[in-house]
């Protein structure tokens, strides 16, 4: 059982005309098993919230604080944050030329488990979590985000969280960008491994149709860099029907 | 057409050729007075048969390409004996011709022809190790049809100095891909150039360089497009790290009146691994003719990409290993155009050691 504890949390960016507030007290807590959907209009601060549980450089904590089981979060390295337990599947994941998907996944794997992964039953299990995802094996000698289609590289995410089985895990609009079939593969994705596991997930989303897939247990409206009102799986309803309106006038 | 000046004038820093090379640091490799033995460093290791490797007295094999770098005339001048590597016309060989170094550690002078024959296929492989003070000229003759692969790699000692002119000329449809690979050295100056004897050839011209603490690698990249319907490609990929390491990269392409349907695309790209490392990139396109298919040209030089980084380091790879990572991958595909595994895991090798005794910043 994990939990992880989102407090008060306060962020800016560095900009030309100086610091700029995103976030304004951004107060969350999801422990194992949980879904909570993060739902807000473009802008409104998800990847920022998401970024900086992750500790991307770019974005300054100006106050709060992010706890996993009690440890700070926010005074680890970016690595030390994955292998503590965190998870971000990204939504703009990055080319990085040259390095293999095979290659990177072995090295994250090894690092996040502390030792190499046995020859035979990495191949195996990575052959399995392809194919679960609908992936072409030809698919780990390719650099790693290089020229993939946008569903390629969220089921690449997807891939990673399977194989690095994190504690809780951040998809930041996943669902964005994907067609139908690709939306059911990598929802079916998550489902799987949220079966299997005890994962906590935040879902960041924009749209309400990936809840179609994905049951969210909690459901938090996001504006202006704060939640704005939570409730359970039927608040998503009613921004489905309404919109972000009501809530980007307030 | 060969000209062998004798007179020639030792370069002072302000010529456009030489405005980057530190002269000090040549052992006076530049200047007249200094001793110059004429000495044959390269040896072949078992040749594949279609080759032969001879040693002819240089009226035998006078040079065929024109030049006006002093240090290739002092090797004209000096070196008495040539070594001629010829590859038959029509032969196919699938094993690389390796051509070894073992320099002397004084200043030498040394000329190599090579003569790939009518449609032979063939890869050949210089090899330099050690702490040599060397002058170099190597000419390559591409015939008609013929393809050749052509990799030199500068794994010297840091101490050495290497002052080296690679000259093709390539023939009616052929094809030459020359590997530069400069990983060691305290100072190297390399002149790949190609120039065309015939319509329908193409060159493709890479290179890999990683320069550590004060070291100097220069490569002055020459592609005269002196034909009709010729391709080039060039792509230069550099690292530096440490303090005083510095690279420079002059890529000239000349697209003369007369060689119409030309396509040229040179790139070069710098990895700025630390403070106190500089990295000169001057790309420069001169066009004669507008009936070209395509010239372009690119040049970046940046540091680490944070993204890129950010990414790895959240998949949990400590900051160092995903350095590596990145070095690894933007090199790769440089690397990958070598073709012999031994060669590519040593040279690899070697660049992870520099990276071992630096702190990446
Ligand atoms: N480097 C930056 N400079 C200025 N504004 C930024 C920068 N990065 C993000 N922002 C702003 O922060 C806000 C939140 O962005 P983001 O977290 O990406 O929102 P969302 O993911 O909800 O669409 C946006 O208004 C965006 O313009
Ligand atoms: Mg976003």
């Amino acid at each position: 059982m994990s939990t992880l504890e989102i407090k008060n949390l306060q962020v800016a960016v560095d900009t030309e005309e100086g610091l700029k507030q995103i976030l304004r007290g951004v107060d969350l807590t999801i422990n194992s098993g949980e879904t909570h959907a993060i739902m807000g209009p473009n802008g409104s601060g998800k990847s920022t919230l998401a970024y900086s549980i992750a500790g991307h450089p770019k974005y300054n904590i100006t106050g709060g604080s992010v706890t996993l089981d009690g440890q700070d979060v926010l005074a680890m390295s970016v690595d030390e944050r994955a292998r503590a337990g965190l998870f971000l599947a990204m939504q703009y994941p990055v080319e990085v030329p040259g390095v293999s998907v095979s290659n990177f996944l072995r090295t994250s794997v090894t690092a996040i488990r502390g030792e190499a992964p046995k020859v035979r039953s990495w191949v195996g299990e990575v052959k399995e979590a392809m194919a679960a995802l609908s992936m072409d094996p030809a698919f780990a000698e390719r650099n790693v985000n290089e020229g993939f289609s946008g569903g390629e590289k969220k089921r690449h995410e997807i891939l990673q969280m399977e194989l690095l089985k994190p504690k809780i895990a951040i998809l930041d609009e996943t669902d964005s960008g994907l067609d139908v079939d690709a939306l059911r593969v990598v929802s079916e994705g998550v489902n799987r491994i949220k079966e299997n596991s005890d994962l906590g997930v935040m879902l960041i989303t924009h749209y309400t149709r990936i809840l179609r897939y994905i049951k969210p247990d909690f459901v938090h409206v996001f504006s202006a860099g704060r939640i704005v009102e939570a409730g359970g799986p039927e608040l998503a309803n009613k921004l489905e029907e309404n919109g972000y309106a009501e809530y980007v006038t307030a | 057409m060969s000209t062998l000046t004798t007179n020639y004038l030792t370069p002072t820093g302000r010529e456009e050729a030489w405005r980057f090379t530190p002269l000090k640091r040549l052992k006076g490799l530049h200047e007249t007075q200094t001793d110059i033995a004429d000495r044959i460093s390269l040896t072949a290791g078992a040749l594949p048969h279609g080759v032969t490797v001879t040693h002819v007295a240089t009226g035998e094999q006078s040079p065929i390409s024109a030049t006006d770098d002093v240090v290739v005339q002092r090797v004209r001048a000096i070196a008495h004996v040539v070594t001629l590597v010829t590859i038959a016309a029509d032969s196919v060989i699938d094993a690389p011709i390796t051509l070894m170094r073992t320099p002397s550690g004084s200043p030498e002078a040394s000329r190599t022809v090579i003569r790939a024959g009518n449609h032979s296929k063939a890869t050949v492989v210089v090899e330099n190790v050690g702490s040599g003070t060397l002058a170099e000229e190597i000419e390559i003759i591409l015939e008609p049809g013929a393809q050749l692969k052509f990799i030199t790699l500068q794994e010297w000692a840091n101490d050495a100095v290497h002052l080296g002119k690679h000259h093709a000329i390539i023939g009616r449809d052929a094809s030459f891909t020359s590997v530069v690979i400069t990983v060691g050295g305290s100072l190297v100056r390399l002149l790949p150039t190609v120039e065309y004897s015939g319509p329908g050839a193409s060159a493709e011209l890479f290179g890999l360089y990683f320069a550590g603490s004060g070291q100097y690698l220069e490569h002055r990249i020459h592609v005269d497009h002196n034909v009709g319907q010729s391709k080039s490609r060039v792509n230069y990929k550099g690292a530096l790290s440490g303090d005083g390491a510095h690279t420079v990269w002059i890529g000239d392409v000349f697209i003369r009146a007369a060689a119409e349907g030309t396509d040229t695309y040179e790139l070069n790209r710098n990895l700025l691994l630390s403070d106190g490392a500089r990295a000169d990139s001057v790309p420069n396109l001169e066009i004669e003719t507008g009936e070209i298919v395509g010239a372009g040209h690119a040049s970046t030089t940046g540091r680490f990409d944070d993204e890129q980084l950010f990414y790895l380091e959240s998949r949990g790879i400590p900051a160092t290993e995903a350095k590596r990572l990145v070095i690894r991958g933007f090199f790769l595909e440089i690397l990958s155009k070598i073709g012999i595994e031994a060669i590519e895991e040593r040279i690899m090798n070697r660049i992870d050691g520099e990276l071992a005794s630096v702190v990446i910043a």
